[in-house]
């Protein structure tokens, strides 16, 4: 549960939206408290993008309520409005204007004066370390200083509360850090910061808590610690030669390892939660011992996919999704 | 650090409702926008420039002879036509660059930021004046060179710029509600020109409406357009000019009380 320090920047009740016969959020009750740090978590089509549209106030719930600042997001809109900075999926800049064009654009929008909109823009075209290009072209800017520019376009106003929505996503992992300080450093002035992603290690990296959306719903929360502990630290994962022995496989490292594993049937894979990689030689001589023939072995760091086959029992990756409804009850036993 | 520093004007008391002059500042702010862009694109002038020249030498050299037997007198009858159809090709443009400001997301940017609502949509006209102004002068310019002379003074024929002017902006709101309400650049274009060619013909741009059969000429008697060429005709060739304006102003009027609530209804539900 999320600690209550103060009254919530955030504050979600019953949140509802359908898209037809759609049901992208369903019900979702939440409250980020303000200064936190918040992931939401979940693979595409979860319902993240909607929640934050929601909250930016660029869509209507079908039930339930949000207030930002004690601000409904319906009724005070234009209240709420002066208290966010929003920085989409994908980068809404002008390609046309400059980097510097567009975010005193902005400032200008909000009522600076042409003087302190552009103080401010540079000021944030610096932080972005996006000074050498902006005087050129938006168009003429890689994807990741897209992004930069994007989020700091989102900061203009000194937002109270902002909404990152998938702020890395279709970055080189490299180019990730770049956004993540500015994050971080957002997160010391004291700002509030809602943060959707797709991937496990931004979450720890960056939220204090971290909310799991599945299919419109919160399947979990908790310090991104408190839900690696539920996953391991890392996962095992083996697949024997021959699949009917993976009964025997799931049992003998359910006991080494003291908690219960995934496997898949249809290709002899089973991956369990680690703590770490001690236990490894003591898999591979039982296997041994056992005459169990394995044709893949390995540890490795959990994904989202692990988050979600331990919370859900069934695959993250949107593709898989309908077609692994079918089939998740065989997973989902562990 | 500069994320840290707060800026007074910015510190978050917030306020319940904007102003008025933050609405004119505003749309001031989007329409240099359209503006700065437009300096990025000098081809995108290439329509309204060269469309009025075709036009002329096209109506006033190719069919001039045959509908009225006499090139140059056809062509002091269809300049003033001529002007107020370019106008009104002119005001496309609107649809265009707002279907794709849509598509890009940008304007989920603005809808987030605490602005009058109708800001966006006023600065998407706004900043088409230039286009407009560069079409009439482009105009004027090809018809002084091709013998057009102005029977009355420069006054009436600045009144007539504005006139045309003012009509293209209060006709870009059918655009706008146009382009919120299909989100398709491609489909909005292609509808736009379908509704502007039957209008355009169906008046007394090219022709006398006399000639017409009776059920056109009832047609053409209400056409906004004809209104428009009937004042700008009066004020650029001389004749009557107080009833066509007076009712070229009541069509102004009824475009932007109609389209633009219906616009600001499409905006606010746009998701």
């Amino acid at each position: 549960m999320l600690s209550q320090r103060q009254s919530p920047a955030i504050e979600i009740a019953g949140l509802v939206k359908r898209y037809g016969d759609t049901t992208a959020v369903d019900g979702i009750d939440l409250d980020v408290p303000t200064g936190a740090v918040l992931g939401l978590l979940g693979p595409n089509g979860a319902g993240k993008s909607t929640v934050v549209r929601i909250l930016a106030t660029l869509l209507r719930p079908d039930e339930g309520s949000a207030r930002i600042g004690g601000y409904d997001v319906v009724r005070d809109a234009y209240r709420v409005r002066q208290l966010i900075g929003l920085t989409g999926q994908y980068a809404s800049i002008d390609e046309d204007l400059t980097g510097m064009q567009n975010l005193t654009l902005i400032g200008r929008l909000l009522g600076l004066s042409k003087r302190q909109a552009r103080h401010r823009a540079s000021d944030l075209i610096e932080d972005a370390r996006l000074h050498e290009a902006a005087a050129r072209p938006v168009k003429t800017y890689s994807g990741g200083m897209r992004r930069r520019l994007d989020l700091a376009a989102s900061l203009v106003s000194q937002p109270a509360v902002v909404f990152l929505d998938e702020p890395t996503t279709g970055l080189d992992p490299a180019r990730r850090g770049d956004i993540w300080s500015v994050i971080q450093r957002l997160a010391e002035r004291g700002s509030t910061v809602l943060l959707t992603t797709q991937y496990l290690e931004e979450a720890d990296h960056l939220a204090d808590d971290v909310v799991v959306l599945d299919a419109g719903r919160i399947v979990a929360r908790g310090t991104p610690d408190d839900l690696k502990r539920r996953l391991g630290r890392q996962t095992l994962e083996i697949k024997v030669t021959d699949p009917a022995r993976l009964g025997e496989t799931a049992r003998m490292v359910t006991t080494v390892i003291g908690s219960p594993s995934i496997t898949d049937e249809q290709t002899g894979q089973l991956s369990a939660p680690v703590p770490d990689g001690r236990i490894m030689p003591t898999v591979v001589r039982q296997l041994d011992e056992a005459g169990i023939e394995v044709s893949e072995l390995a540890l490795r760091l959990p994904s989202l996919d692990d988050v979600f086959l331990t919370l859900t029992g069934h695959h993250a990756t949107s593709d898989a999704n309908e077609n692994t409804t079918g089939t998740s009850s065989e997973g989902s036993n562990p | 650090m500069t994320i840290t520093p707060p800026i007074e004007a910015l510190t978050p008391a917030t306020r319940e409702h904007a102003t008025l002059s933050d609405a004119v500042s505003q749309s001031m702010v989007l329409a240099q926008r359209g503006i700065i862009k437009l300096g990025r694109h000098p081809m995108g002038l290439a329509d309204v420039i060269l469309g009025p020249a075709i036009f002329l030498c096209l109506f006033g050299y190719i069919f001039g002879g045959a509908v009225s037997g006499d090139t140059d007198g056809y062509l002091h009858y269809i300049f003033p036509g001529i002007v107020g159809l370019m106008t009104l090709f002119a005001t496309m443009g609107v649809a265009a660059s707002l279907s794709q400001d849509l598509a890009k997301g940008i304007f989920d940017r603005f809808r987030s930021l605490p602005l009058v609502r109708i800001a966006p949509l006023i600065g998407a006209i706004g900043s088409d004046i230039v286009r407009q102004v560069v079409s009439l002068a482009a105009l004027i310019g090809f018809g002084l060179l091709l013998g057009v002379r102005f029977q009355t003074d420069l006054v009436y024929v600045l009144a007539a710029g504005g006139l045309a002017l003012a009509f293209a902006l209060s006709v870009s709101w059918v655009w706008v509600l146009l382009a919120l309400a299909i989100r398709d650049t491609a489909a909005v274009q292609g509808l736009a020109a379908v509704i502007i060619f039957p209008i355009t013909f169906t008046s007394n741009i090219f022709v006398p409406p006399e000639t017409m059969p009776e059920w056109l000429q009832t047609i053409v008697a209400w056409n906004p357009v004809g209104h428009l060429v009937d004042a700008l005709r009066g004020l650029m060739m001389g004749g009557p000019v107080a009833e066509p304006v007076l009712l070229t102003s009541a069509w102004m009027a009824a475009f932007v009380l109609i389209f633009a609530p219906l616009s600001l209804r499409a905006y606010n539900r746009c998701t």
